[in-house]
């Protein structure tokens, strides 16, 4: 059988209750890390469980926390902002067992002496932000937040937090200026982490909602177990969201590096296979911010560094597929369309780089495209991301803008004839 | 002060006093601002400046940032299509055109009963349901064009008013917790954590103890 951790309850009747939770075994690891444990043992767990932050950049979680520059006032915020496109992982635990996210996010307080506990949520999640705003008024109720909890001497008060529709609030600076009632802009680095300097100029940590889900889990299990599941760096499982050209999209936990990227898509308890006589043509890993990988790639097991050895990233640990009746040229441009409207527009590279690669890429996509466009538009990634090395080399605020390139870089790289076709023809060859 | 209902305005000092800086409930106040009125009218920012103490160029400023805050009247559905790479693939391009035909508005327009207003939106989370649209928040997918010309139909017979509210995202989010801890306990408390630490070091190292 296969281990579930975050996911565990979801499909329970009535999971995103109180009652629910407690019925199986919610709040106890709570209660364990409050009245048995020394904050410095929990962190001692988390860092001994190996786990890599599920928000797309794999930072090591025990390794952020004892970072946290050590001030009197310090602040925890939950990352729910899940706006990278094709990730869908976050909102299924926020609705499902909102109860889990609340445990982790004040046992996380707790090890790292938070002041106050911030859960950000996408403004779109309006059923999500109804869920953790009941579920956090449950555990008020039931005294696991607020003051003195279980009677362990521990304090901390828990807020929820809605954002308005911004992708780049996502990236964790940007998330603390809108917390703080501002325009989503990210902040110059350094200091580059906001364990530094965060949420009103103390030391924050920002960790992701399925990471702050598996805390619970590690303190009842103990980080050993943990680390026990999957393979090297790649400890635990992952909420793999599956989209695109299969028969059965849909978010699925699986051990880490227990299963290839063949078997997600094909197994039929997994992603179900293709349409009827279709074909693997790309598979973009990890958000669109990954550079794309072929079907050559199809065995890599589903691991942090297996998926990066081979030029992407495991990222937000979102997978879609594009079979071989799907337009990469079409694809691609939505993809940088999709970068030109969510650029906060502090850095020239980004916020003009993108606009003039979806133009380019649009006009290529309708048919009045030339052969030198290519050029162009790589020159214009080059300019974005200087050599299209992977990873990027920065010279923007934060990655959002070398990003951009991944998409379009990779497109013309496999698909190339593709482009030349639509150039020559004076159209998109495909049927959509 | 006249915008917010005496209802509201009770919620909105509520969440004003969640945080440590008043500012931070200024996304929340657009929202509750926007479940009673639809967009933030100037009414609207002037009371919210006036809750947060500052200035409504700043409210507009930060408001006119967030796509999900409308500083000009919107329908009272806000129907949002998504065309983002997922959706895309499983035909969320022709689902847009599709609803513009039906609606008669193009991405961005209001129909003239003012009941639609019409979006094309980026990834919403609900890719394995593509594509995907949501009403003011509340998501439906897959949608073929059958499937979203009974949709329109159920919204304008209220025939869905039970699963999909206003869309101003608080209107169902209520914060009932007894009153917060005051930060300057909590402090107090953290202090005295650090000290048991540093006790319980120093008994475990005695060397080091004394140089701390
Ligand atoms: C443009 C951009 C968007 C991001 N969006 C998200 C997001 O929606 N959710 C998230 O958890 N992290 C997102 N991140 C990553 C965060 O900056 C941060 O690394 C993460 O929240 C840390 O949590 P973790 O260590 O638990 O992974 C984004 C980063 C960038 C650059
Ligand atoms: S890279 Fe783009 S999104 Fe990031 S700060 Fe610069 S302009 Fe804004
Ligand atoms: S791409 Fe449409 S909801 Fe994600």
């Amino acid at each position: 059988m296969s281990t579930k951790i975050v996911t565990a309850r979801v499909g329970v009747k009535d999971s995103h209750t109180i009652a629910a939770y407690i019925e199986h075994g919610g709040y106890k690891a709570l209660r364990k890390a409050l009245l048995e444990m020394t904050p410095e043992e929990v962190q001692a767990e988390v860092t001994a469980s190996g786990m890599l932050g599920r928000g797309g950049a794999g930072f090591e979680t025990g390794r952020k926390w004892s970072m946290l520059k050590q001030d009197l006032v310090k602040y925890l915020v939950v990352n729910g902002d899940e706006s990278e496109p094709s990730t869908f992982k976050d909102h299924l635990l926020v609705e499902n067992d909102p109860h889990q996210l609340v445990e982790g996010t004040l046992i996380t307080a707790y090890a790292i002496g938070a002041s106050r506990a911030f859960i950000y949520l996408r403004g779109e999640f309006a059923f999500g932000l109804e869920r953790v705003q009941a579920a956090i008024n449950e555990a008020y109720a039931y005294g696991a937040v607020g003051g003195n909890i279980f009677g362990s001497g521990f304090s901390v008060d828990l807020v929820l937090q809605p954002g308005a529709g911004a992708y780049i609030c996502g990236e964790e600076t940007a998330l603390i200026e809108s917390l703080e009632g501002k325009r989503g802009y990210p902040r110059i680095k350094p200091p580059y982490f906001p364990a530094v300097i965060g949420l009103y100029g103390a030391p924050t940590i920002v960790n992701n909602v399925e990471t702050m889900s598996n805390v619970p889990w590690i303190v009842t299990n103990g980080g050993k177990a943990f680390a026990a599941l999957g393979k090297g760096r790649s400890t635990g499982t992952r909420l793999f969201a599956l989209s695109g050209d299969v028969m059965r999209p849909g978010n699925y936990e699986l051990e880490m590096t227990s299963k290839t990227f063949r078997e997600l898509i094909y197994d039929s308890d997994l992603g179900g296979g293709l349409k009827e006589g279709r074909s693997v043509k790309a598979v973009i890993p990890g958000g669109v911010s990954a550079p794309w990988i072929g079907p050559d790639n199809l065995d890599l097991p589903l691991g942090q560094d297996e998926v990066a050895q081979a030029g992407s990233m495991l990222g937000s640990g979102s997978i879609i597929v594009l079979d071989d009746h799907s337009c990469a040229v079409r694809a691609a441009w939505r993809i940088t369309k999709f970068f030109n409207r969510e650029s906060c527009g502090q850095c020239t590279p980004c916020r003009e780089g993108s606009g003039w690669i979806e133009k380019i890429m649009h006009r290529i996509e309708m048919g009045s495209g030339t052969e030198s466009d290519l050029d162009l538009v790589l020159d214009a990634c080059d300019n974005i991301a200087p050599g299209l090395t992977w990873p990027p080399q920065q010279t923007t605020i934060c990655v959002l803008g070398p990003s951009i390139p991944s998409s379009v870089v990779s497109a013309i790289k496999m698909f190339r004839d593709e482009f030349m076709i639509h150039i020559k023809e004076e159209g998109c060859p495909f049927v959509h | 002060m006249s915008f917010f209902t005496p209802e509201n305005l009770e919620k909105a000092k509520v969440l004003v006093g969640l945080y440590p800086d008043r500012r931070s409930a200024l996304i929340p106040l657009c929202h509750l601002a926007q479940g009673q009125r639809g967009h933030l009218s100037h009414e609207a920012i002037e009371e919210i400046a006036e809750l947060l103490e500052i200035q409504p160029a700043e409210v507009m400023g930060t408001a006119s940032f967030y796509d999900m805050l409308h500083t000009e009247d919107v329908g009272k559905y806000l129907v949002g299509v998504c065309t983002n790479v997922a959706c895309l693939l499983g035909g969320g391009q022709e689902l847009l055109d599709h609803a513009s035909d039906v609606l008669g508005v193009s991405p961005g327009g209001t129909t003239e009963d003012g009941m639609f207003t019409l979006e094309e939106v980026e990834c919403v989370a609900h890719c394995d349901k593509a594509p995907c649209a949501q009403v003011n928040y509340r998501y439906f997918g897959p949608l073929g064009n059958g499937d979203f010309d009974t949709l329109v139909d159920d919204l304008k017979n209220d025939r869905l008013s039970e699963s999909v509210p206003p869309h101003g995202v608080l209107s169902r989010v209520f914060r009932d917790a007894p009153p917060m801890v005051p930060l300057e306990i909590i402090h107090q408390e953290r202090r005295k954590m650090d000290e048991a630490k540093k006790a319980r070091l120093a008994a475990q190292n005695p060397d080091a103890g004394g140089k701390q």
